[in-house]
């Protein structure tokens, strides 16, 4: 077991080589780095500081080893746009995006099971069909277009909640919240909405079409022929083994959703790292790219993380080493 | 008979398919009394096994039981309500599948599927189905069954875990165990464990027994009649050793004809010509006929009722006086009415 | 051996055992050969049996001619700014101008550009930019995966490797990320001409290692039957004659995998521009439409984003319902 999760983490460091090196390469041949971070007037000696502090003098292994010690204390250089340190920009922005897609993901999961299971267990039936078809909809329409709708509907025409924005928002520390004002919850919830639709969508279909799996399997005919109340088998035995499989891709695809809020934050104007990125994309502004390249693979890598561990507590077959050797 | 356990009357069950209606059980019916092992074989798709989900009640749609009753001890079970099939199921009628790798949830220990088991159909309070389920465990032949109850299903060796599902089948005392190929995803050498055990729980407790197999071997071992069945109708059934050794019906002869013994190893190993047909075109007249080497004008016509005749039930022309010149009268055998055949040819 | 009894039986058939269907529907089609075969197979039936496929067939056909015949079937070039009367601006759909009398199916924006004409044009672009890019992705895909189950080893780890990791990206990021660096990369004179092959690239790219797994499952299947091994035996290039066993066998599940994604390209293509990084205004796509018209949403002019919004949604929904369709066609385990 401890072998097992010690090779996922072994995965997920290799995994994030690979992308700090992509970022990297970014970094180091899109454009000149120095002449793009400092001005015009920037002085020769200026500019030679900060050649040997991104340590643009060593040879190329060299220089990526420095990539990677300066991006594990979280210095990214500088941005080419706004002139600020990026790790700044990064630790304002990084409150609003991980509240944001922590909701989402919270809504995603919990309708996307309840819908899910429903949908399975009521195969046929009219409401069941008509989730389906709405959630084949739903995948085909893009989550800006969603946005768009619910803030036609919600803020133009009903006028019950804000269009942009994050609302009022308190400091905690450097963290800023917008979870204690009426005004910043009143905020989240389209963007929480639009955000976790599509994940909703994807997770719910995940569950039906695993749950018409398993509830095929051997061990649930034999649970019917031993008269277990059908009720029994579905939420005991169907859903449980239902869940392995689904805990892995949602858990991954939940680890996505802070990149997926790089278009519901664009919609909403909000304060997130997403938006930051799209800025950056439109000015080439490389460092700011980068550096969010690496904070999405580390998310990931640690939802990876999360999902094996989780594996390992729900299939007591990857138990198996302890309670063999009892 | 008074302690006749089930009794399946002209039983039908169809699916219905786009390419047209699937006739997978035709009109079978059979008895089984109280202790005693019926044996049911045929090729795959001979209707062996959907006999026994029809049984049970765990037929899968788009299949629906057409027609015919199913009675157990006297009771009819085919249009019970849901719910209360579901209490027949587990309670009265036990089931065991063919492969016990699969037939026990992974994720949950024994323990926890014998006590849901024993619960849902007794009054037992979960230690006292603890209990009971150590028992039984102890009974189906599990060493030191106290420590590996509380074990996942993959801890267990195959045979092992089949001993689990016969303890799971047996959990009410039902009246009826229905085993669907029990023995077949087993080691050779498991399988006969597996199959004395059966033998000795149905004796000990009374309880009667569907075996549903293609094996003959374990048929002839465990079976106290048997039935033969072909495109979803019995062809011959009668007393097990009647059957293997001298078997009536062409199909029967051919099936019995096919295994091979340590005995007669001069006679060769008979093979039936062409193969069973699709359920949606069975061929007008006996089933059988398109491969039966003793085929004449009545037998592509007339579909044969099962006959009782020395004390088996022969579905086949053969045997009924109706059929003139062709009828076997006593004494004769299928090799005289093969030598009828080609003189008259 | 039906053939033989059949005839004289068929009568009994009938009255004792019920009607038989499945004689009924393979027997005309048997004598009719491929045209009425095709139609008795499994597709066709499936197709016929589904209203919903054949009414996403029928939009998607339709819209997919519009798009194609935009210049001929639009009353003006709406991107040639000599054609555009300011005076017709924000027309409302059905209604005539207030000043020039004009009426416009789906209205105009401030410039006075006929809505249905954009709509039209940007179908256009977001269609071509969809169908090359899917085209790109199916090609480096199918490639890869050829190579990756047919050389074993470190390639297929490497390439495998890189996939998984890939899929585990949204594709939008992975777009956005090419659209940056292409930004950064081409001259700022060149970038507007650019626009469209960087987009085909940044989506294609972003949508490749589907196609990757699929081939390369089915090559390590192939790969270990024997023919293989007798091609090289009388002296045939192995990989070649794979190539040929394989592609068939692909065509099924690559045929599925592209349809979606060209759902799901459009769509794509539609959020790049959107976020202001794909097409721009002068050569707008149906996202670079809806990003313009978003602004007059709170004024009260809802047809600038209405009926660029409606068009990609019933495009994007009818390939992806297409490809829902086929994939269950193909596969009816799956259901």
């Amino acid at each position: 077991m401890i072998a097992y999760i010690l090779r996922s983490l072994a995965q997920g460091v290799l995994v994030l080589l690979v992308v700090a090196f992509i970022a990297f390469s970014m970094f180091r041949f899109v454009g000149d780095p120095v002449a793009n971070m400092v001005g015009q007037e920037a002085s020769l000696q200026d500019r030679q500081e900060l050649r040997e502090r991104l340590g643009l003098e060593r040879p190329f292994p060299m220089q990526f080893v420095i990539f990677i010690g300066n991006a594990v204390q979280g210095d990214f250089g500088i941005s080419y746009r706004q002139a600020r340190p990026v790790s700044d920009l990064m630790r304002e922005r990084l409150p609003a995006t991980l509240e944001l897609a922590m909701l989402s993901a919270l809504f995603a999961t919990v309708a996307g099971v309840g819908l899910g299971v429903y949908a399975a267990i009521r195969r046929d039936g009219f409401l069941a069909n008509t989730v389906m078809t709405v959630s084949l909809v739903g995948v085909s329409l893009p989550t800006f277009l969603i946005g768009i709708g619910l803030i036609y509907i919600f803020a133009v025409e009903l006028r019950w909640l804000p269009s942009f924005g994050r609302g009022q928002t308190v400091a905690i520390g450097w963290w800023t919240t917008g979870l204690l004002t009426e005004s910043g919850l009143k905020s989240l919830v389209l963007p929480v909405l639009t955000l976790g639709f599509f994940q909703l969508t994807l997770i719910m279909r995940l569950v039906r079409s695993e749950m018409l799996e398993v509830m095929r399997a051997d061990f649930i005919r034999f649970a019917r022929a031993r008269g277990i109340p059908e009720r029994t088998i579905e939420f005991r035995h169907a859903l449980r083994n239902t869940l392995i499989p689904v805990v892995t891709i949602a858990g991954l695809q939940l680890g996505s959703i802070i990149a997926f809020a790089i278009v519901t934050e664009t919609v909403f104007q909000w304060p997130g790292l997403g938006s930051l990125f799209v800025q950056a994309v439109q000015f080439a502004d490389v460092p700011v790219m980068a550096a969010y390249l690496v904070f999405v693979a580390t998310v990931f890598v640690i939802m990876n993380l999360l999902v094996d561990i989780t594996y390992v507590v729900l299939d007591p077959r990857l138990r198996g080493g302890r309670t063999l050797a009892k | 008979m008074t302690d006749t356990v089930l009794s399946v009357r002209d039983l039908r069950v169809e699916f219905h398919t786009r390419r047209g209606v699937l006739k997978a059980i035709d009109g079978v019916s059979f008895d089984i009394a109280k202790g005693e092992v019926l044996g049911v074989v045929g090729e795959s798709g001979a209707g062996k096994s959907v006999t026994g989900s029809a049984v049970i009640g765990l037929i899968d749609p788009p299949g629906r039981i057409a027609g015919g009753e199913i009675l157990l001890s006297g009771q009819r079970i085919d249009n019970l309500p849901p719910e209360q099939m579901r209490k027949v199921r587990g309670k009265r009628i036990g089931m065991i599948f063919q492969d016990p790798l699969t037939s026990l949830n992974p994720l949950y220990r024994i323990s926890e599927q014998l006590i849901e088991t024993i619960t849902t159909h007794t009054d037992l309070s979960p230690s006292q189905a603890r209990t009971r389920a150590i028992e039984l465990l102890a009974e189906v032949g599990i060493p030191a069954p106290d420590r590996r109850i509380d074990s996942y299903p993959h801890e267990f060796s195959g045979g092992m875990r089949q001993r689990v599902v016969i303890a799971l089948a047996l959990c009410a005392e039902p009246e009826l165990i229905i085993a669907d190929e029990p023995t077949t995803a087993l080691d050779v050498s498991v399988q006969a464990q597996i199959i004395t055990l059966l033998k000795r729980l149905g004796r000990e407790h009374g309880t009667a027994i569907m075996l549903v197999t293609h094996d003959m071997g374990v048929i002839a071992e465990t079976a106290d009649r048997v039935a033969v069945m072909y495109a979803g109708r019995v062809a011959e059934i009668g007393p097990v050793h009647d059957v293997v050794r001298n078997p009536l019906h062409p199909y029967a002869e051919g099936l019995m004809g096919a295994i091979p013994t340590l005995a007669g190893e001069e006679a060769r190993l008979v093979q039936i010509p062409g193969s069973m047909p699709r359920l949606t075109r069975i061929p007008p007249g006996c089933a059988f006929n398109p491969r039966c080497g003793y085929r004449f004008g009545r037998c592509t016509v007339d579909r044969p009722d099962p006959l009782p005749w020395r004390g088996h039930k022969v579905a086949c022309h053969l045997y009924d006086p109706a059929s003139g010149p062709h009828f076997l009268g006593e004494g004769r055998t299928l090799a005289a009415a093969e030598k009828h055949e080609e003189a008259t040819a | 051996m039906p053939e033989e009894t059949t005839d004289h039986a068929r009568p009994v058939v009938d009255t004792a055992h019920g009607p038989r269907t499945g004689d009924v529907i393979a027997t005309p089609a048997a004598r009719l050969g491929v045209l009425a075969r095709a139609w008795d197979s499994d597709i066709a039936f499936s197709f016929r049996r589904s209203p919903v496929t054949i009414v996403s067939a029928a939009v998607a056909l339709v819209m997919i001619l519009a798009a194609v015949l935009a210049p001929w079937i639009t009353p003006q070039d709406p991107f040639d700014a000599a054609s555009l009367n300011m005076m017709d601006g924000f027309t409302p759909p059905g209604e005539p101008n207030a000043f020039t009398g004009n009426v416009y199916m789906f209205g105009t924006d401030p410039q006075g550009r006929d809505m249905y004409s954009a709509v039209l044009h940007g179908a256009r672009v977001s269609l071509v930019v969809g169908l090359a890019s899917v085209a790109f992705s199916l090609t480096v895909g199918v490639t890869l995966g050829l190579v990756a189950g047919y050389l074993g080893g470190r390639t297929e780890a490497v390439i495998m490797r890189v996939a998984d990791v890939q899929l585990s990206f949204p594709a939008i990021l992975i777009a956005l990320l090419v659209f940056g660096i292409a930004r950064g990369v081409i001259p700022p004179a060149q970038q507007e001409q650019a626009t469209l092959f960087v987009l085909i690239f940044a989506i294609g790219i972003s949508n490749w290692a589907q196609y990757a797994r699929t081939v390369r499952a089915t090559t390590l299947v192939e790969k270990s039957k024997v023919y293989v091994d007798a091609a090289r035996l009388i002296g045939l290039k192995p990989f070649v004659v794979m190539v040929k066993h394989v592609l068939p066998n692909v065509t099924g599940p690559v045929l599925v995998i592209a349809t979606i994604n060209l759902a799901l390209a459009i769509i794509e293509e539609a959020t790049l521009s959107f976020l202001g990084a794909g097409m721009p205004p002068t050569q707008p796509s149906l996202g670079t439409l809806i990003r313009s018209g978003q602004q007059f949403l709170f004024s009260g002019e809802w047809w600038i984003l209405f009926f660029p919004a409606l068009a990609l949604v019933l495009l994007a929904l009818s390939i992806n319902l297409l490809g829902d369709w086929l994939r269950d066609a193909l596969n009816p385990k799956l259901r």
